[in-house]
């Protein structure tokens, strides 16, 4: 492990790891709230909710990425974010994302939850721009 | 010979097609098999991270909840078999359905009832055609299977699992485990009631696990991360019986192509050995047609 303030971070999808590397900050938002996770922080295991995670990457770089639910994990300097579904702002389609926003609202079912992680990828990108 | 050579030169011919076709499947069967394996692969990192999470928790609380709870008698469990949505793959399907049946007639020793659960068209016609009852079935992902398929069949059985009355008191999968390009084995895994860290993906019992907050509660993180673990271990078995199914189905064309091919030069022996025959047959024949006309002429003369 670096000995300067980094971070190793995986954002990993059900299907794929999304994104892996070093980094200094993240942000995630968790069921208690959003939660920022520098160098040393506490061994944490936390629920996440549809929403955007922000990772600020060593060389300065942030990344967006829309999480469906989850979990946040810390430890020894390593942060693991678990989602069944994950997509970096650059991979997500923001006109589908409107659109699913749009069918979502007819959706008397599960509209809700599908609103929700509509509007996270439709602000992950925002975020991101 | 039974046959003239023309029928011969047909049955080398369909031979032939349908040497082109086996040889066709077992070249796609191959490329798949290696995209199968990529995804089983990239499914992994998530699976590990999810196993040392719930490790995590097991270890620095008392893992009291539903799901991992072993039911003080058991008399119903659920089976889910895992086959195939198409044939052509050999031994494939019949053999996990095989081991689905030894581990039923276990079961039912046991004294318990089964209800199935099936994923692939194969598993469905055997039951139907068997007219055994299926509770629930899906198909058409069986070469490819995603999380989405994975979650479904996951929500499905632990719901079941969960339910107090009518509902199940543990969950089977059968599926064909990937060893190598060689070796696939159907085995059966007891989903639920779940053990805590199973051997197989165990993180290194030297790597001694931090001490961790959870948030907001270790109960509520229990509740989010095993549901999600029981459907990356289901996750985990599509993948695995895709990666087989590929795999038996390239080597069952492979066997098909060799066999055509032997066929083929059994019949083009058999076929010129007949034309053979019939040169030789028409050759006595002028022969003895030349021999008689001179007979006659000799008499005539």
């Amino acid at each position: 492990m670096a000995d300067n303030d980094q971070l190793q971070v995986e954002l990993v999808a059900a299907d794929r790891t999304v994104w892996s590397g070093q980094a200094t900050m993240v942000v995630a938002k968790t069921a208690e709230g959003d939660i920022g996770v520098l160098r040393d922080h506490m061994p944490v295991l936390s629920l996440l909710v549809d929403g955007v995670v922000e990772i600020v990457a060593v060389d300065g770089d942030r990344l967006f990425a829309a999480v469906e639910g989850g979990f946040l994990s810390v430890a020894n300097n390593r942060v693991s974010v678990l989602s069944q579904y994950a997509a970096l702002s650059h991979e997500i389609d923001v006109t589908a994302a409107r659109a699913e926003l749009e069918a979502a609202a007819s959706d008397t079912e599960d509209g809700d939850e599908r609103a929700k992680r509509a509007e996270a990828r439709i602000r992950a990108v925002e975020k991101a721009s | 010979m039974a046959l003239s050579v023309r029928e011969y030169r047909a049955r080398i011919k369909s031979t032939e097609s349908m040497k082109k076709i086996t040889r066709a499947m077992e070249l796609i069967a191959a490329s798949r098999i290696i995209k199968a394996q990529q995804r089983a692969q990239s499914a992994a990192p998530y699976a590990r991270e999810l196993t040392r999470a719930v490790s995590a928790v097991a270890t620095y609380s008392n893992v009291d909840h539903p799901l991992t709870r072993e039911p003080e008698e058991s008399k119903r469990a659920a089976v889910l078999i895992v086959t195939s949505d198409r044939g052509l793959a050999g031994a494939y399907s019949s053999s996990v359905l095989k081991e689905a049946e030894r581990l039923a007639e276990r079961l039912r020793g046991e004294g318990k009832e089964i209800d199935t659960y099936i994923a692939g068209r194969k598993g469905e016609a055997y039951y139907k055609f068997r007219g055994r009852p299926v509770k629930h079935s899906w198909n058409g992902f069986s070469d490819q299977p995603s999380f989405e398929v994975a979650h479904e069949i996951g929500q499905t059985l632990i719901d079941t699992f969960l339910d107090e009355d009518g509902g199940v008191d543990e969950v089977h999968v059968v599926f064909t485990r990937f060893r190598s390009m060689l070796v696939q084995e159907p085995t059966d895994v007891r989903l639920l009631p779940l053990e805590v860290v199973e051997g197989e993906s165990k993180p290194d019992s030297a790597e001694v696990l931090p001490l961790y907050e959870f948030e907001p509660s270790p109960e509520a993180v229990l509740d989010g991360l095993l549901p999600q673990y029981v459907q990356s271990r289901i996750f985990f078995a599509l993948l695995q019986a895709a990666a087989s199914e590929l795999a038996a189905r390239q080597k069952a064309m492979k066997s098909a192509t060799d066999n055509a091919d032997e066929l083929i030069k059994k019949y083009t022996r058999i076929a010129n050995q007949a034309r053979q025959a019939g040169i030789t047959q028409e050759i006595s024949e002028i022969v003895g047609g030349v021999n008689a006309l001179a007979d006659a002429n000799a008499g005539s003369e």
